[in-house]
């Protein structure tokens, strides 16, 4: 199994999508409960999988380009069949999985095994004839979206009008209209005249959830901007630009590496956002630029490891994060394969663990603590003993449910609230 | 914290005589941190080079984390050139960064560019033994911001040394936006295979994400600590070794 890189549930829930570095796209689908099997409701079970991209090669800059899946996004279902876009570095596509569980029977011209049949033998005209068949789940690629990217892509947006999605790479935005591959509309450019003045990059972007000309992109400094594509085709005059103003006097070295924007989130109902940097996760009003609402800090003892986890480049990590149906949890993970959750109204946050030991079927998760004084107690972990090869960089929420789906490196796992 | 209460400590020393000497044993621990942490940069840099297609958001953060030192060393004046000779009447911290800077003159001078971990790591590594001796001289040469800069790019004369870093960065940039053959190849045409195979064990070493010997420097904020150097000078004199050996093949 390789490393996953991306989980996503679709607008059901049903779904859930995982992109791993081998390029390979797995999706799993809930179980109906059945008389039968009564437990068995809320287990997700692989549906399909396919390979979405494969490795290539830049021969004009001599570079590889990974298959590693960077983002999957859904679209809303509009038939039968389900259809989600995939990018890795350079490249977008479209797939569409779609069930088969009929096959026909009874060609005039061919065998069932699909060999054609001597015309001589042909005697009688038949009507093929629809069977039943094992269900076949197929992933099929129709649309790619390439060649509009000179730097790494790190995030895709399916907007609201649900015709359009954008882009964004380290230094540009683009916009696509899904039924066409040939061309995209740059919508941001943030690249300088001269690359030597380059001091900030984009990080990650949004559609916002209902306005379908409202985007956000966050960048490395720390910012996000909310952009209108009504006030212009190119967006680089911002509408809205929110950036929190730095406390003088925990300035250090670090203090720009930290404050880099790794994923930002519009709540479901659309009036707040929340962004992810290093140490903590900002919940954000769209009428207040100044400030956050809301600051949650994620593991604020790394406070005082910076310049070792700036040596082993742990620093760099891109933890995303995400809300629950109705916006009242928020969740993100960290180092030992930690995830926390935090409740907005209660202030209320919880610690858990995403690891074999700790998660034994339908068993409840027992919450986690790190010891950030002297003193250990039972059952804490002291800060120096945490795994940092062990970190949970993506998670997922149910859109309608407290299911979540955490990414442990290789494995993925499933929570759900216990229900009485 | 890494910077804040140090820095009080360096600027508070020049007033009273117990700060004098409290700041004596602090101001080489900051300007050592803030050095190493700017030698480690570069060399993030530099691997930043080596990778098949590299990451550009972290590049430019820690371009950015090299500017920053550096404009925070230009504002001290340790970025300078300093004649010593001429000022009589140098404040304490100028007379240490003077030393620790010669210090760095002496090692440029026996090596060459190539083996360039050598060089800054040596340069650490004379630095914590002057700084447990205690010793001040008044030698005149700078050259550290030569030094820093010879580690990545072709040698340059120490007075263009702010410039010239300057130039480097952006030499990086541009590098990253035309990767291409020749440009690379222009980099790297002074360095030995001795690199690659650097390349892979440093990976390692700065990949391995138990809390390497950076952890050592972090005790250097605490200002009761008393041994701090010896798991950081271990670590280094390590690192040294390897790269003798490497060196040497």
């Amino acid at each position: 199994a390789d490393i996953i890189s991306t989980v996503e549930f679709n607008y059901t829930g049903d779904l859930l999508a995982t992109g791993d570095k081998g390029g390979r796209v797995v999706i799993f689908q809930r179980e109906q409960e059945t008389k039968s099997r009564p437990l068995s409701r809320g287990e997700y079970n692989v549906y399909s999988t396919f390979q979405s991209h494969e490795p290539e090669f830049d021969y004009l800059k001599s570079l590889e380009i990974e298959e590693k899946i960077n983002k999957i996004r859904w679209l809303p279902q509009q038939n039968a069949a389900h259809f989600l876009l995939s990018t890795n570095d350079k490249t977008i596509k479209l797939w569409k999985i779609s069930e088969r569980d009929k096959r026909a029977e009874g060609y005039n011209l061919k065998d069932e095994d699909g060999r054609l049949r001597e015309p001589c033998r042909v005697t009688e005209l038949r009507v093929p004839t629809l069977k039943p068949m094992d269900l076949m789940v197929e992933a099929s690629p129709r649309r790619t979206f390439a060649n509009a990217h000179t730097y790494h892509i790190n995030s895709i947006s399916v907007n609201s009008d649900y015709a359009t999605y954008l882009s964004a790479d380290d230094l540009r935005i683009n916009l696509w209209h899904l039924e066409v591959t040939n061309r995209s509309f740059n919508i941001v450019d943030i690249k300088p005249a001269n690359m030597e003045e380059l001091t900030e990059v984009i990080t990650a972007a949004e559609f916002h959830p209902h306005h379908c000309n409202v985007f956000v992109y966050s960048s490395s400094k720390g910012t996000i901007r909310l952009c209108d594509m009504r006030s212009s085709a190119l967006c680089d005059q911002h509408s809205k630009f929110f950036e929190e103003p730095e406390d003088p006097s925990s300035r250090s070295f670090f203090s720009e590496i930290i404050s880099s924007i790794s994923d930002v989130k519009f709540s479901h109902s659309g009036r707040y956002m929340m962004t992810r940097d290093y140490l903590s996760v900002k919940v954000w009003d769209l009428n207040m630029e100044n400030k956050p609402v809301e600051t949650y800090q994620v593991h604020e003892y790394l406070r005082s490891k910076l310049c070792s986890l700036y040596e082993n480049d742990c620093i760099f990590d891109k933890f995303e994060c995400c809300w629950n149906g109705s916006d009242s949890t928020i969740m993100t993970g960290s180092y030992n394969n930690f995830f926390r959750t935090f409740e907005r109204s209660t202030l209320r946050d919880t610690t858990l663990e995403a690891s074999r030991e700790s998660s034994k079927p339908r068993a409840i998760l027992k919450p986690r603590k790190v010891c950030t004084t002297g003193k250990r107690k039972k059952d804490e972990i002291t800060v120096d003993s945490l795994d940092f090869n062990k970190k949970i960089l993506h998670t997922a929420w149910h859109p309608a449910e407290n299911i979540i789906a955490v990414a442990a490196t290789n494995n993925l796992y499933l929570f759900q609230e216990k229900v009485n | 914290m890494f910077v804040r209460g140090l820095k009080r400590k360096c600027f508070d020393g020049e007033e009273d005589i117990e700060g004098t000497l409290a700041g004596i044993k602090a101001i080489p621990s900051y300007n050592l941190q803030r050095q190493s942490l700017l030698d480690m940069s570069l060399v993030k840099l530099q691997l930043c080079h080596m990778l098949v297609e590299p990451n550009l958001c972290r590049s430019v953060l820690i371009a950015n984390t090299v500017r920053q030192i550096q404009e925070e060393m230009t504002q001290d004046g340790t970025w300078q050139m300093i004649n010593t000779q001429s000022t009589g009447q140098a404040s304490l911290d100028r007379l240490v960064s003077t030393d620790i800077l010669c210090r760095s003159s002496r090692d440029q001078a026996e090596g060459k560019h190539g083996p360039a971990y050598g060089t800054f790591s040596k340069d650490f590594e004379s630095d914590q033994a002057q700084d447990s001796s205690e010793t001040m001289s008044t030698a005149s040469a700078v050259q550290t911001p030569r030094n820093l800069q010879s580690n990545v790019w072709e040698m340059e004369s120490p007075q263009e040394n702010k410039g010239n870093f300057q130039k480097s960065l952006d030499q990086i940039f541009e590098t990253l936006e035309n990767k291409s053959p020749n440009t690379v190849e222009d980099l790297f045409s002074e360095v030995d295979n001795s690199y690659y195979d650097l390349d892979t064990m440093l990976t390692g070493m700065m990949s391995n994400t138990k809390m390497g010997h950076c952890d050592s420097l972090e005790t250097f904020s605490s200002p009761t600590n008393t041994a701090p150097n010896s798991n950081c000078k271990s670590d280094l004199n390590d690192l040294d070794h390897i790269v003798e050996i490497l060196v040497e093949s």
